[in-house]
């Protein structure tokens, strides 16, 4: 029952989460931003792009150091 | 069409592509290593049962609020999107081997040999004289066909127009399988990796898209704002390709076998 549930858990870690976790932070706490900018009455829309060109070269060069 | 509703229309029918090719694969590899008739129903029945899916999700997807819906998509869209260029993005650079159908395509064919060589075939009936090569084709059609789904009725249900959605995955289907089963061999001809790049560039920027506007925020242009956000991601994408392919490329891939993502060869060399 116990490796079930860890290769339960595993398949949908590596299906949501897969190789690099700083992605899916990354997502998760720009949406986070966007919803407290929007809040606030101010213009957020530029957040997830801005994640894109940060994250995107990060995980790349964290994939490219570890190789 | 607006230009909305084109952008729609092609990132399904590319990322629905994808799936079509693995699960062709499959279906081929089962077919000749084993019987084709199993491999056919094996696929008629996974058939069925996606559209009972379809049947049974497809209205539950409906009654979510579209805010929610935008906000859930957007952010699960973005992330396997940008998963999906940083693979791609890996693979042009030579850090990474190619994703290579003809590979894939012998390990099932060795799979299912190996298991007639066992005499394991299950007990032989009129429409499935062969077990296992109608469950192999079962799970390859059910597992990429879902993916297919998820596809349709997230893009369709985002964009209200579910229509186009089934339209443009039903094309892709139909497109690749037909190619595939009139040569008869492995799709490894079809491009994967170039269209993983796009098709990755275009779930990283509806994720952002829907996240955004799910989060609250509203984009300037309203739908014209996808027309900005795919050739901006596009053009950082091939950017970091080259800024990779200078560092290197310890997979073995030359930067000559891995030029650009278009033009890119899925055959490594």
């Amino acid at each position: 029952m116990g490796s079930r549930l860890r290769a339960f858990g595993a398949f949908w870690y590596d299906f949501v989460i897969g190789d690099d976790w700083v992605i899916a932070v990354g997502v998760v706490i720009a949406l986070l931003g966007t919803y407290l900018l929007s809040r606030a009455g101010v213009a957020a829309w530029w957040l997830l792009p801005v994640l894109v060109a940060v994250v995107l070269p990060v995980s790349l060069w964290r994939a490219v150091r570890s190789r | 069409m607006t230009a909305g509703a084109w952008a729609l229309f092609l990132a399904v029918f590319l990322a629905c592509a994808v799936e079509a090719v693995e699960a062709t694969t499959i279906v081929l590899a089962a077919g000749t290593a084993r019987d084709w008739r199993s491999a056919a129903t094996g696929t008629g029945v996974a058939l069925v049962v996606l559209a009972a899916i379809v049947a049974v999700l497809g209205p539950a997807v409906a009654a979510i609020p579209i805010r929610d819906l935008r906000l859930i998509v957007g952010a699960l869209l973005l992330i396997f999107g940008l998963q999906w260029v940083r693979k791609a993005i890996l693979r042009a650079s030579g850090h990474k081997a190619l994703h290579d159908e003809d590979r894939l395509y012998a390990e099932h064919l060795a799979q299912a040999q190996a298991q007639a060589a066992r005499g394991e075939g299950g007990r032989r009936t009129a429409l499935v004289p062969d077990w296992y090569g109608f469950t192999l084709s079962f799970k390859g059609v059910l597992l990429e066909g879902l993916e297919v789904v998820f596809i349709v009725l997230t893009f369709g249900s985002n964009q209200h127009n579910v229509g186009l959605a089934a339209i443009a995955a039903a094309c892709a289907v139909v497109l690749i399988a037909g190619i595939g089963f009139a040569v008869r061999a492995p799709l490894a001809r079809v491009p994967e990796n170039t269209l993983k790049f796009i098709v990755g560039i275009m779930l990283t920027a509806f994720g952002a898209f829907w996240g955004a506007e799910g989060a609250g925020a509203r984009w300037p242009g309203s739908d014209a704002a996808l027309l900005v956000l795919i050739p901006g991601f596009a053009l950082l994408a091939l950017a970091l390709t080259a800024w990779l392919r200078r560092t290197g490329s310890p997979a073995g891939g030359s930067p000559a076998t891995a030029a650009s993502p278009a033009m890119t060869s899925e055959r490594a060399a």
